[in-house]
């Protein structure tokens, strides 16, 4: 056995119960709620553990919300008059 | 969201009901009411602030000339998203210079293999201060933009427009599952790129070691 083989074996017992990878595919149906109860707790309990997952999850939560706030821009007022003025003229033959 | 659009049905309706008896006042309420919507959801699709325009003008043509034809089985604010997403997927297609396929996506997905750990660097506490500065929002843009439309799609309606995973699956004309992997996917490619430029200066961007 090397002693990369052992650090990794190592690393896995950290991370006891679910696996990193696992942890991966589960995260926006977390962020969601709407992963199973008892998958939710393994999950928990696996980030409990292990810091990279849960820096991974933290910054999957603030993409969501920064992309959230950058949609509060209104629609510019030149844009609603130029929409209006087109609608009044093209549906005219309609 | 859902409490909401269902409020404002009943008034679509009467709405819908006098435009299809000839009131192009009532037309232009319900235009007021969905062109702010619109807009963004086709500044977030195509980016470029005349595409978009010429979009949304677009969408509302094709409302006005297919009122006639809603039939009501779906929410009007369903069906009106369907004809902008569509509206915007097809200019976006006649650009020709979009990512194809799910190539691009790899790029930014984190890998974990034989116990590597990815190397993930702590956030700022509020990113939405970040957001203040004009570079941060063109970065994010950017990010949006290289993601492959259809993915683009999902997140913009699940997670910028606030659809649940049903309504963005019908507006898309796409299974709930669908839904969801895309949604799950397009997080993590956004969140990769993002990490490229909140870590920047870190030396990090998403790269792994072994532990």
């Amino acid at each position: 056995m090397t002693e990369d083989y052992k650090d990794k074996e190592a690393q896995s017992f950290e991370c006891e119960g679910m696996e990193c990878k696992q942890i991966l595919e589960k995260l926006s149906e977390y962020i969601d709620g709407e992963l199973d109860p008892q998958i939710c707790k393994d999950l928990e309990k696996h980030m409990q553990d292990c810091h990279p997952c849960l820096l991974f999850i933290d910054s999957l939560k603030k993409t969501i919300t920064l992309f959230k706030y950058t949609a509060s821009e209104p629609l510019p007022q030149e844009v609603h008059l130029r929409l209006h003025d087109y609608l009044r003229k093209e549906c005219k033959g309609c | 969201m859902e409490k909401a659009s269902k409020k404002l049905d009943i008034n679509d309706q009467a709405l819908i009901d006098k435009i299809n008896a000839g009131d192009f006042q009532a037309f232009e309420a319900l235009v007021n009411r969905y062109e702010g919507k619109v807009y963004r959801l086709a500044t977030r699709m195509l980016r470029n602030q005349q595409d978009a325009e010429d979009a949304l003008q677009e969408t509302f043509l094709q409302v006005y000339r297919g009122l006639n034809s809603f039939e009501g089985r779906s929410n009007f604010s369903t069906w009106l998203f369907r004809l902008a997403t569509n509206v915007c997927l097809m200019k976006i297609r006649h650009r020709g210079t979009e990512p194809a396929g799910m190539l691009p996506l790899e790029d930014y997905l984190p890998r974990h293999e034989n116990g590597e750990h990815p190397v993930i660097q702590e956030w700022p506490e509020k990113p939405e201060e970040i957001l203040l500065s004009k570079e941060s929002r063109e970065k994010m843009m950017e990010a949006l933009e290289k993601l492959p439309p259809e993915y683009r799609a999902v997140f913009v309606l699940r997670d910028i427009e606030g659809f649940s995973n049903s309504e963005a699956g019908e507006t898309l004309g796409i299974s709930v599952a669908a839904v969801k992997s895309r949604l799950h996917r397009a997080r993590l490619a956004l969140r990769g790129m993002l990490a490229e430029y909140f870590e920047k200066g870190k030396g990090a961007g998403p790269t792994f070691v072994e532990n």
